[in-house]
């Protein structure tokens, strides 16, 4: 572990004081540097030529990199220059809506320019707003995912409707969930009535949830809970059923034939979101906007959409919505309808507290300790 | 080679007898690279240790203090992740000492009178290493994963339940920290049995000693610089590990040992005085155990 990390560390006492945005070089520097993810596919397919189409027509030169392949890990490199207002080699970073919030509240990132987002008006009602920045004044929605239940097919014909459902005896010892806490507690809450985005739960119901997940541990109802690779096990069948994102499943089932199933549970399923900012350091912010921007037309989005099997932020109507196969277009997890939304929720922002506070708790469950 | 300087005991007898200013200035490119690298982290990381958190400060916000209860919490709360720690690592240093000795002994003994072999033997216990240990660890948790022919072999003999897995579990633990550490155990072992006196195992054998006992009273006690150097080189680093262990590669959550831990604090929760606690826990236990070690075995020349 790096020790001159820890040294970096120790040396970064006191009040907090927020840094100053970086000076915009975008009207004599037509670069872009873009850190994205890297669990996103297909960024060197079909994304790709809506890149180059905005770099032919802007003569803006884009680095787009998967640079943010954890939060954590991604935080942890850049957190220093960050507090220090200092250029983090991106120009904009799509992170974790939490792990936004985070910088948000530190005052990491800078405020966007919304004259400059013409396109910003085409994003659905619920993305044009968000808990942690009213009025999206500092992060700009990227892509969404919906997190629910996910089964194999031949093992479990029947399917399964509820959370509780994986906790039937029957599957001891071949249930996965996700290391995700807002993923993985996020649907247990859900599962014991609590609304995970209205702020009328507290410690109570948290814990109630992380008791309930360290008890399958425990237990051995739950094989494994891992990040990503949470999908190879259900795919090597070391798990017959998962807490999962559905564009996990829609990627197994590409890779290995339609074996898997994927429903949003009865009581509800999570939507997770990325965002993109622009951290303070930045001197390209107006490049950057431009670029989202451009990722916000309506057309452009549909294809990105399509391309990526992620919910697009922009509301999609039927005249572009008809430019794909119809199979595709029917997908609700990629084009979901009104009320499919409506059936899931986003996990609440937390307070730094009860991040700090929440954030121990469940790593204590995945490290075993008690 | 580096493992040979484990096993030699002559450098007094080198040393010049005259201080040189030329010494000292060689030495000084090395002194810096010590006092950047080594020193000033280690005292930044005792200070972060005895941090405390900055009141009403955001999360990873900690002010100098000196709070030496983060190490009575950091031991109450994961002492029981520092003891698998070294159970772990011992167990997996006597494994790979098990298998490596005969091996070390076969190409640096047995297989003399062959070169060729030998040195072929010696290339395929380095050629792993040519590989990144991730990817090395990944084909392990694959072959030893629960669809693997291993695991439905010993389903099938009825060795293993039907429901059982082996992934996750702590014997894959162990199994991950042996592999990857036989060929720091192997090398220095087979750099002091491939100097070993053949006659002298003649001679015992002269003397009416019994294999066994030749291979307890001369082979073992002429080895000893090389297993010190063996264990040491194997047990360190399996210690710290957090690569085997972790949730993504052989272990689980009932598995997770000190490294996994410090991750998790300084990674995630961002409590690094907890990380900086554990991380001087984890140095002193091992440096007395060493200590302990190397006085036990006679060899203190090494240290």
């Amino acid at each position: 572990m790096g020790a001159s990390a820890l040294l970096l560390a120790a040396c970064s006492t006191g009040a907090p004081q927020a840094p100053e945005a970086a000076t915009d070089k975008s009207d004599s520097q037509k670069t872009l540097r873009f850190d994205s993810r890297d669990t996103y596919r297909n960024t060197t397919g079909e994304d790709f030529p809506l890149l180059e189409q905005f770099s032919a027509s802007t003569g803006m030169a884009v680095t787009y990199t998967n640079a943010v392949s954890d939060d954590n890990v991604y935080y942890g490199k850049v957190k220093n220059q960050l507090k220090m207002g200092q250029d983090i080699g991106a120009d904009a970073s799509v992170l974790s809506e939490w792990m936004a919030a985070r910088w948000i509240r530190l005052g990491y990132v800078q405020q966007i320019e919304h004259d400059k987002l013409t396109n910003f008006a085409n994003l659905r009602l619920i993305f044009q707003n968000a808990q942690f920045d009213p009025g999206r004044r500092f992060s700009l929605p990227w892509r969404s995912g919906f997190t629910g239940i996910a089964w194999n097919k031949a093992a479990l014909p029947g399917g399964l409707a509820t959370v509780s459902d994986l906790w039937d005896p029957a599957l001891r010892g071949k249930v996965g969930v996700m290391s995700a806490m807002r993923d993985t507690l996020g649907l247990i809450m859900l599962n014991a009535g609590v609304d995970i985005s209205s702020s009328s739960w507290g410690d109570a119901e948290f814990t109630t949830a992380v008791n309930t997940l360290r008890d399958q541990v425990s237990s051995g109802q739950i094989h494994a809970i891992k990040g990503n690779k949470y999908k190879e096990d259900l795919k090597s069948g070391a798990t017959v059923a998962a807490i999962a994102r559905a564009g996990d499943i829609m990627q197994i089932n590409q890779e290995a034939g339609d074996q898997w199933a994927f429903a949003l549970p009865t009581a509800g399923g999570v939507l997770w979101s990325d965002v993109a900012v622009i951290p303070i350091g930045s001197t390209h912010r107006s490049n950057a906007e431009a670029f989202i921007n451009y990722y916000y037309d309506r057309q452009n989005a549909v294809r990105v959409a399509a391309a990526t099997s992620f919910i697009s932020p922009v509301d999609l109507r039927q005249p572009e919505i008809g430019t794909i196969p119809q199979e595709l277009s029917r997908n609700e997890m990629i084009f979901p309808s009104e009320a499919t939304f409506t059936s899931t929720k986003t996990f609440r922002t937390l307070s730094q507290g009860e991040e700090q506070r929440y954030g121990a708790q469940y790593q204590s469950v995945l490290l075993g300790a008690s | 080679m580096a493992f040979s300087a484990f096993a030699t005991g002559t450098a007094k007898e080198q040393a010049p007898r005259r201080k040189s200013k030329i010494a000292l200035l060689l030495l000084l490119p090395g002194i810096l690279y010590l006092m950047l690298f080594f020193l000033v982290p280690l005292v930044s990381l005792v200070i972060t240790s005895f941090q405390q958190p900055v009141p009403y400060g955001d999360i990873g916000e900690f002010q100098n203090a000196f709070k030496w209860e983060n190490y009575v919490d950091v031991v109450n709360t994961y002492g029981e992740h520092i003891f698998r720690s070294f159970a772990y690592a011992i167990l997996a240093t006597i494994f790979a000492l098990l298998f490596s000795y005969p091996l070390a002994y076969f190409i640096g003994v047995k297989a003399r009178r062959w070169p060729l072999l030998q040195n072929l033997m010696l290339v395929l216990v380095i050629a792993p290493f040519f590989i990144s240990f991730l990817l090395r660890t990944l084909a392990w948790k694959a072959i030893l994963s629960d669809e693997s022919f291993v695991v439905t072999g010993l389903k099938a003999l009825s060795l293993m339940a039907p429901d059982a897995h082996f992934t996750g579990t702590p014997a894959a633990v162990i199994f991950g920290l042996t592999y990857n550490f036989i060929p720091f155990m192997t090398l220095p072992l087979y750099s002091t049995l491939e100097r070993l006196d053949t006659r002298l195992l003649e001679a015992g054998s002269d003397l009416y000693a019994k294999p066994a006992m030749t291979f307890f009273k001369v082979t073992v006690p002429l080895s000893m610089s090389g297993i010190v150097s063996g264990v040491l080189l194997t047990f360190i680093p399996a210690a710290g590990d957090y690569i085997n262990a972790s949730r993504d590669f052989l272990g689980g959550t009932g598995t997770q040992m000190i490294g996994n831990v410090i991750e998790s604090n300084f990674l995630v929760t961002l409590n690094y005085p907890a990380a900086a606690a554990l991380s001087i826990i984890l140095m002193a236990v091992i440096l007395v155990m060493v200590t302990v070690y190397v006085k036990r075995s006679g060899t203190e020349d090494l240290l």
